[in-house]
């Protein structure tokens, strides 16, 4: 194992043993939103929440699949839903990885938009990451007008609107 | 709201990903780069290639690396008529378990026999590697076995 081989390129012993291999996978997808998501992202290029309700149990959501998870039928009814909500989770982003495209430390939050009946994942800003809290009160801040797209970059992120926190049982069932 | 109205985009995923091969694989993926194929002896005795950590059956440490092949018996084999962009040959080919003289498992590997008839369960094959500069510590430094007669 020493020396080289027949050929004269280095053997193992001089170019060391193999410890790592490389196994990179790359996966070409056509995604297709369907109707309701469809719906739900041309809102987005215009600045706008779009949810649906179940006319079953009522509940909104957002973004909408088209059916209601619970009652198994059609959301049809389309809700045009408020730029505000309240934060019912989140979490402090401080691990850096491969392809991060914001600075650490940062906020990934759950939004539980006004009018929705369930929390919608945002991240929060202009406020110091020790600040964000349970009940928040925060504000959608979109992208400039001509840079809106159908696409969640449309939403830069949340910041504080400034109102009193939500008592938490407005929002303990969303959490 | 009609179909045309649904939206769709690309969706593309890469993932980098590397792997620590620890000390058996990566004795057999130095073997490869080296030209050579290396299996490990099991509790039993049998040589299993490509060479584990644990015994298959038994589950106990496998033991000394045994030096294998390049020649081997196709046991079983898949003809691939219409290869994908990124498969190992770029024209038809058969997919092949090879088991490796000296060894007792069979390698999955591809063979470049170019039309299925050339192929059967039983016929010899040998290895054919890459140039040595070429080669890398992976299992396709093996290029392609081909049927003995024509190596």
């Amino acid at each position: 194992m020493s020396g080289t081989n027949g050929d004269g390129t280095p053997s193992a012993a001089e170019a060391g043993p193999v410890t790592v291999l490389e196994t990179p996978i790359h996966i070409d997808y056509q995604f297709t939103a369907g109707l309701a998501q469809s719906r739900f992202l041309k809102g987005i290029s215009e600045g706008r929440f779009l949810g649906q309700r179940c006319p079953k149990c009522h509940k909104v959501y957002v973004p909408p699949r088209g059916s209601c998870p619970t009652d198994g039928v059609a959301t049809t009814d389309e809700v045009e839903l408020a730029n505000t909500g309240t934060v019912t989770t989140y979490c402090v982003v401080n691990v850096p990885f491969q392809g991060q495209s914001i600075e650490i430390p940062y906020i990934c939050a759950q939004v539980l938009l006004d009018g929705a009946n369930i929390a919608f994942m945002g991240l929060i800003q202009e406020v110091p990451t020790a600040e964000v809290r349970m009940g928040m009160r925060v504000e959608a801040v979109w992208v400039d007008k001509s840079e809106l797209g159908p696409n969640l970059r449309s939403v830069k992120y949340f910041r504080p609107s400034g109102e009193p926190d939500a008592p938490y049982e407005s929002f303990e069932e969303y959490l | 709201m009609a179909d045309s109205d649904v939206l769709r985009a690309p969706h593309v995923l890469d993932y980098p990903y590397k792997r620590s091969v620890g000390p058996v694989i990566g004795a057999f993926l130095t073997g490869l780069r080296d030209g050579r194929i290396l299996g490990v002896t099991g509790s039993g005795g049998q040589v299993v290639v490509p060479p584990a950590e644990y015994d298959p059956i038994t589950g106990q440490d496998t033991g000394e690396m045994v030096e294998v092949g390049p020649g081997g018996v196709v046991t079983t084999w898949s003809w691939a008529a219409s290869p994908y962009p990124d498969q190992p040959l770029d024209r038809p080919f058969a997919w092949a378990l090879v088991r490796l003289d000296g060894a007792d498992t069979a390698l999955l590997h591809v063979v470049d026999a170019r039309r299925p008839e050339a192929m059967s369960s039983g016929m010899r094959v040998t290895a054919r590697f890459l140039p040595a500069e070429q080669r890398v510590g992976h299992i396709k430094d093996i290029e392609c076995f081909v049927p003995e007669a024509v190596s």
